[in-house]
């Protein structure tokens, strides 16, 4: 800890679960943890967005899975990931045994498979709380992502709180690729979100010229990194103007602690570092150290004072 | 299936992360070697292992980092050969005595030694031949007789084949015959394979193209020899975080599974990668029922 890092305050939550910072990682983006081990203090971090996890195994997508953009890239992983019973077995051990605080990404394809897996992390050692990744196909609904039906999304997040532990705090993970995020946010929010992580990924499409096809296996992919930031930003700062009580917590192309401050700004009270960790595999603690000082340099006794200032 | 190879042991040491500056620059032919002053990644490399570099400086909109096998790492300094081709590549061959780098490394699983003495050929594409390097010093260091084959579509293309030739018999191929032999490193290995009395080739390790690890693990297999290749899987990371690199690997217990090149690779039993599955999802991958694939 530097000497600025005490000077500010940087203490913050995830709805009622306090973490020492608020900077974390973004799920999918630092796989579950223990890569990062070699670079990062994982203890210090506000805690693991830990990838994905559905109830069963998933292969996830054929390669090419990744192509470069500017300033960000175009990825259709396909939630590959070794589902809960894999999850449970060593990826939140070997978490909970450091003392890694863990904010559970759950996913499905149905309401019953994201209740059926926060009832499964009811309780867990290290468990901070759930990110409910509702931008996935709804089965039940021809495949419409369920993020952009407030009606399907509020289904997930009532279903997910009404079994989840009361101690783990329900974020519900929303998607910029609706006409009206404020209207989600409202209705998720009353569906009981203890508050919102936003946002995931842009669908997006690159064609290689060469072979003048999609360059991606699974053809369209989500756009991340620096290039939606502005995005991003937009709907942080919309949501919180809507409703200034409701907790956020920010991503999308954050690489410098002064993106996390411009997301600090609009309202969100802790950020996830995603794609920028591709780039730089310290950056989760680099953008905590860099938004500490930038705080301090602007005279914030604390983090929480300056959480929507941009709105004043 | 029985296998010939065992799937190869992580490294002994994590990686580091560290901004170091370039000690030394030398074109050769279509590429250029790069040394760098980095004295914590060189002590702990083995052969096979890989740096994942951050190309274009901080501000860089080339957020990807690019992963180059090591060619040597000695006395404080790593070496690796930069094939310039993409705007990340071609940024790293411009970079000059005294730029620093931030790099990351090493990375990957070693190649697995064979019992001392056991005779090795090692097969080189491109610029692939420098990752043997290490290789090779390390196969004479235990005793084994190494055979070196290099190939390239032309002579520029060629890499190491002098510091192979210190340490190793070396054999050179190119497309267009303008070195060595003219054809493929597979038609020289195959050649190799059957000329020698059996037993005097122990195990095959390689570096390269897609096409000519694929070739060569499957000639190395019909001739009943393990076989090691390290892949050459785009990576968005290096370390582990962003599964953009899978491969359809054969693991210990028989099942494939999308494995990370970066770090389940980049070296593989060659009798293991499932070549001609690159690029789909067979339906015995564990997890592909969940994508919906079903068996036939
Ligand atoms: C390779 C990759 C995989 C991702 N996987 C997931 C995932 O499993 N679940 C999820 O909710 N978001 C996933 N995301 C989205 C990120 O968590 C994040 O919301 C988005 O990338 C924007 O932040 P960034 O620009 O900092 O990456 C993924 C993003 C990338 C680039
Ligand atoms: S390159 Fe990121 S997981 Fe392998």
């Amino acid at each position: 800890m530097t000497a600025l890092d005490t000077a500010v305050d940087m203490s913050t939550a995830l709805g009622a679960a306090p973490i020492p910072s608020p900077v974390l990682t973004a799920s999918g983006c630092s796989a579950n943890g223990a890569e990062l081990e070699p670079f990062v203090d994982l203890t210090a971090i506000g805690a693991v967005v830990t990838k994905s996890v559905q109830l069963w195994p998933r292969s996830g997508r054929p390669t090419p899975r990744m192509a470069e953009t500017p300033s960000g890239m175009l990825n259709s992983i396909g939630l590959q990931g070794p589902g809960i019973d894999g999850l449970l077995a060593d990826d939140l051990p070997w978490l909970a045994d450091r003392g890694v605080r863990a904010f559970v990404s759950i996913a499905g394809t149905r309401v019953e498979d994201f209740a059926a897996l926060a009832e499964r992390l009811r309780g867990v050692p290290g468990v901070l709380g759930l990110e409910v990744n509702i931008s996935c196909p709804n089965v039940e609904s021809r495949g419409e992502v369920f993020a952009c039906d407030p009606v399907a999304a509020s289904d997930v997040v009532s279903a997910v709180r009404a079994v989840a532990d009361p101690a783990q705090p329900v974020y519900a993970k929303l998607s910029p690729d609706v006409t009206d995020i404020v209207g989600v946010a409202r209705a998720v929010s009353a569906a009981g979100a203890d508050g919102l992580s936003m946002i995931n990924t842009l669908l997006g499409l690159v064609i290689d010229p060469d072979t003048m096809r999609p360059v991606l296996g699974g053809v369209t992919g989500g756009l991340s990194g620096p290039a939606i930031r502005p995005v991003a930003l937009r709907c942080v700062w919309q949501v919180h103007q809507a409703m200034p009580e409701v907790p956020i917590l920010g991503m999308g192309g954050i690489r410098s602690g002064l993106d996390a401050l411009q997301f600090v700004l609009a309202g969100a009270s802790a950020v996830s570092v995603g794609t920028a960790v591709f780039n730089d595999p310290s950056a989760v603690a680099r953008v905590h150290d860099e938004l500490a000082v930038a705080l301090a340099e602007r005279g914030f006794a604390s983090l929480r004072d300056a959480v929507g200032y941009a709105h004043r | 299936m029985t296998s010939l190879t065992s799937p190869a042991a992580r490294a002994a040491h994590p990686p580091v992360q560290r901004v170091v500056e370039v000690s030394g620059r030398r074109p050769v032919g279509a590429y250029v070697e790069l040394t760098l002053a980095a004295p914590e990644i060189a002590e702990r490399t083995e052969p096979g292992q890989f740096v994942a570099f951050a190309v274009g400086g901080p501000t860089s909109a080339h957020l990807l980092r690019r992963s180059i096998a090591i060619a040597g790492a000695a006395d404080g300094a790593v070496t690796v050969m930069v094939a310039p081709h993409g705007p990340g590549s071609t940024w790293l061959a411009g970079l000059q005595v005294g730029d620093t780098v931030d790099v990351v490394g090493p990375l990957g699983r070693p190649y697995p030694m064979p019992s001392d003495g056991t005779p090795a050929v090692l097969v080189g594409g491109g610029y692939g031949a420098a990752a043997l390097r290490g290789l090779a010093a390390r196969l004479r260091a235990a005793g084994s007789p190494v055979i070196a084959i290099c190939g390239a579509a032309s002579a520029d293309r060629l890499s190491s084949v002098d510091e192979l030739g210190e340490l190793a018999e070396v054999i050179v191929t190119t497309d267009d015959g303008s070195a060595g032999r003219q054809g493929r490193v597979t038609d020289a290995m195959a050649e190799l394979l059957t000329s020698r009395a059996p037993g005097q080739v122990g195990v095959v390790y390689a570096c390269g193209p897609m096409a000519m690890l694929r070739a060569v693990a499957e000639a190395a297999t019909t001739a009943g020899l393990p076989s090691y290749v390290a892949v050459e899987e785009s990576m968005a990371c290096g370390v582990g975080v962003c599964m953009t690199c899978v491969l359809p690997v054969v693991g210990e217990d028989g099942r494939t599974r999308f494995s990370r090149s970066c770090t389940d690779g980049p070296v593989f039993g060659g009798d293991r990668v499932r070549f001609a599955d690159v690029g789909t999802l067979p339906w015995d991958v564990v997890g592909a029922d969940a994508m919906g694939v079903v068996a036939p």
